[in-house]
């Protein structure tokens, strides 16, 4: 028998505890924090061996990589949390490029004082939106700021993903002709984070769209492997996302506000504070740019999926060297949809 | 300008204070500045305070106004 | 959206295009200024100047109560702001305006300075009361419509016993502008100005009733046509302004009877009467100084006036000289007119009044209108070239 006690640790406290900085220090507070939080709830192989990199090997094809940082006030927020939109961001920037996501790591830094039962709960939504996603979180790191240096807490999330032969997918591709679909109604996210907001609350039963759209793209590029352009039109909302793409590829557009899905409740929280619903941001949406001759299949195929059952075609590509993106309005004028100036604040006049 | 919509007071609450809805979102605002407000009525709302109430009838009236044709499309039409 | 959703009706809209294109005369032109930026707001962003006919233009006029603030106020707000013990409470429309040396409420925020963006003055008036130990001051900007609030707000103070609330008052008021447009000695300057008829205010009208406008349609023979700010208000009021032009008439009609009565709203008027007052004179940002145009705190609500209470002086600060924003708010220039439109002066970088805020006409015309430029200039070369 040996003579050498197991240790008593006592667990880590997720109900009353909150994070000091020692979570951070690299000592056995660390690593208990790692242990029972991280990898039980993401839980999977590569976690598992608690090495500080995870190694996997590469499928054939053309890789993609894409790295997103997510601060988001308040944390939780009708829909979802800073948790599993830091899985669905990045997801859904490898998804754009027409990848299928494989891995995500993901980095935390955490303020002095943080609830761990906040914590937790975040951590336990990245661990579900990770495993609905089918994308593990297989490495990561974790950092302790002193209080007053923080938001509470911020994630950076990184993927890569795998391109699918004969997919090529680029904000530079969209060509004159080509037609512009969104997939679902706009404005969601950004309205349901606002109606959250120290002293502009208001009621609304809006929720954030967030969700990962990989499952949609496979669909998409399944249908229509010459798809030409995909974005999802997160800060800056769908109009600044077109004037960027205008810009890459070097064209112009033309849409029409009638056919921009967008839900009643929206618009009315918009008209409340002064705001543009194309420039408010969404975290579960895409644009999607294809020759005319497939845009009906890929909206059929669109509004087959759950993800996209509101997608709608907004407008044409179009030969312009100043790369305006003009709209025709409800009321049967155009107007420009210019890249938004600054960040969007709610007005009085 | 000034940003104003009308709304609808849903309930009154002490204090001159309302809710009013517009379009599914609702929002607490002041009644102080308009007497005689009742739940049911649409209000005029500024920076969290209502303006002045809203007449349907004049409303109504003004609509009417729009679509009126004027004499040379009715001396045009069959 | 009820009593919103019907005034943006497309359909009605062609209609009344129609009826504007059956009524106004080939021979003449009619030049409609509409004050208020919340007009300017309509009709760039439902893009209405494709509805109308050639020879009705529409000038924009000053009223966005963030584009006329001179720059002079802004920096005084920027100073109170820096006072270690003040948190200056402020509408989100005055954030992100440059003061001098390119220095804005945001900035002066990222440097340190407590600034809050709130949504109403009783937000403002809560954070005194959780913060009793700062001093909690209102920027408070706005024409007729955005007074009485603050006006309540004060007395609201008064009654609670907060002796840590202060408001910077910077209220205008919307018939002494329309009056300086038309007559300020700045019109020998810039020529006649061409404006043939008045969009009047939606919202300032609501408050201050039609009557105060009848003075000027009689005085300078300018019909003034109150309208709302739903796009089909706009087209309606272009209608009775032709109209009245096309029948000589210079009236005060109301074509927003659904809010507005000749009286106005008398509560908020006795209000406004009870703690605010005339200034003699107040500058206009892009008019300059205007007689009897803006409103102080009365001698009695001394103790909530924050100029008072900080003693702030006051530094005018000019606009660049190229700046066309005087000329442009009188109706003599157009936004494209200007040299520095679109080049030194973009709504990332304003140099002038009319860019500063998105009702401003140049900021409006940059974001919403400007590709018509374009369009305008290559039929103009092909033109020549044939």
């Amino acid at each position: 028998m040996s003579t050498v006690r197991k240790d008593y640790v006592r667990p880590v406290d997720f109900k009353h505890g909150c994070v000091d900085m020692t979570h951070g220090g690299g000592g056995r507070a660390m690593a208990q924090l790692v242990e029972e939080l991280f990898v039980g709830a993401f839980d999977n192989e590569w976690l598992r061996q608690m090495n500080d990199q995870a190694s996997f090997a590469a499928p054939p094809g053309r890789l993609v990589m894409a790295t997103d940082s997510h601060v988001v006030s308040p944390l939780f927020f009708p829909g979802g949390d800073i948790g599993c939109l830091s899985v669905h961001g990045t997801i859904n920037d490898v998804a754009m490029a027409g990848a299928r996501p494989l891995h995500l790591s993901a980095s935390f830094i955490l303020e002095e004082g943080f609830p761990l039962k906040d914590l937790k709960r975040i951590v336990e939504s990245m661990a579900r939106a990770a495993q609905e996603a089918g994308v593990p979180i297989i490495t990561g790191d974790t950092k302790v700021v002193e209080q007053g240096k923080g938001d509470g807490v911020f994630i950076t999330t990184t993927g890569i993903g795998v391109v699918p032969e004969g997919v090529h997918i680029s904000g530079d591709r969209a060509r004159p002709g080509d037609k512009i679909l969104v997939s679902g109604t706009i404005g969601d996210h950004g309205v349901a984070i606002m109606s959250l907001r120290e002293n502009l609350s208001f009621g609304t039963t809006i929720a954030s769209d967030t969700a990962a759209l990989h499952g949609l793209v496979a669909a998409m590029v399944e249908a229509v492997p010459d798809i030409h352009c995909l974005r999802d039109p997160t800060r800056g909302g769908l109009g600044s996302t077109l004037n960027e793409l205008a810009r890459q590829s070097d064209v112009g557009m033309r849409i029409r506000e009638e056919d921009i899905p967008m839900q009643p409740e929206v618009r009315a929280a918009c008209e409340f504070l002064g705001l543009d619903p194309l420039y408010v941001a969404n975290e579960g949406k895409l644009i999607a740019i294809c020759p005319p001759e497939s845009a009906e299949r890929l909206l059929e195929v669109m509004r087959a999926h759950p993800l996209g059952r509101n997608a709608a075609i907004i407008g044409e590509v179009r030969e312009d060297p100043h790369h305006f993106v003009e709209m025709e309005t409800v009321f049967g004028g155009n107007r420009m949809v210019d890249w938004l100036t600054g960040e969007q604040l709610p007005r009085i006049c | 300008m000034c940003l104003a919509i009308p709304a609808r007071v849903e309930q009154r609450l002490d204090n001159d204070m309302a809710i009013v809805e517009m379009g599914g979102v609702r929002k607490e605002i002041s009644l102080a500045l308009v007497d005689g407000v009742e739940e049911g009525d649409y209000v005029i709302v500024h920076v969290g305070y209502a303006l002045n109430r809203l007449d349907p009838e004049e409303a109504e009236k003004t609509l009417a106004l729009f679509a009126q044709m004027n004499a040379l499309e009715q001396e045009a039409s069959p | 959206m009820k009593y919103v959703d019907e005034f943006r009706d497309g359909r009605l809209a062609r209609k009344l295009a129609r009826d504007i294109a059956a009524a106004v005369l080939p021979d003449r032109s009619y030049n409609l200024m509409e004050f208020c930026g919340g007009h300017t707001h309509a009709i760039s962003r439902y893009g209405i100047h494709d509805l109308l006919p050639a020879n009705v233009r529409m000038i924009h006029g000053p009223g966005c109560p963030v584009c006329v603030l001179p720059v002079g106020r802004i920096d005084n707000a920027i100073a109170l702001a820096r006072e270690p013990n003040v948190t200056l409470c402020t509408y989100g429309d005055t954030l992100r305006v440059p003061g001098s040396g390119r220095v804005s409420l945001l900035k002066a925020k990222a440097e340190g300075a407590d600034v809050r963006m709130v949504y109403s003055v009783a937000d403002a008036l809560k954070i005194a009361q959780e913060l009793p130990e700062r001093e909690v001051v209102f920027f408070a900007i706005g024409f007729e419509t955005t007074t009485p609030p603050t006006a309540l707000a004060i007395k609201q103070a008064e009654q609670l016993g907060l002796r840590n609330f202060s408001v910077f008052c910077n209220h205008v008021l919307t018939p002494s502008a329309i009056q300086s447009i038309l007559e300020s000695p700045e019109v020998r300057q810039y020529g006649t100005v061409p404006v043939d008829g008045f969009i009047g205010p939606a919202h300032v009208s609501t408050v201050i009733g039609s009557r105060p406008y009848e003075y000027f349609a009689r005085e300078y023979q300018r019909p003034v046509v109150i309208a709302g700010f739903e796009p089909l208000d706009v087209m309606q009021a272009v209608l009775m302004l032709v109209r009245q032009l096309n029948e000589g008439r210079a009236e005060v009609e109301n074509e927003f009877t659904r809010a507005v009565t000749r009286e106005g709203n008398l509560k908020a008027q006795a209000l406004v009467a009870e703690v605010f007052e005339l200034r003699r004179a107040f500058e206009w940002r892009g008019l300059g100084i205007v007689p009897y145009s803006g409103l102080r705190i009365k001698w009695q609500y001394a103790a909530f006036d924050a100029e008072r209470r900080f003693a702030i002086p006051y530094i005018a600060a000019a606009d660049h000289k190229a700046c066309d924003c005087g000329a442009i708010l009188r109706g003599v220039k157009r936004p494209q007119d200007c040299k520095l439109f679109g080049t030194a002066c973009t709504p990332e970088n304003p140099m002038g009044s009319c860019m500063v805020s998105s009702e401003g006409a140049c900021a409006a015309h940059y974001t919403y209108g400007r590709y018509r430029d374009v369009v305008e200039k290559s039929s103009n070369t092909r033109a020549q070239r044939r």
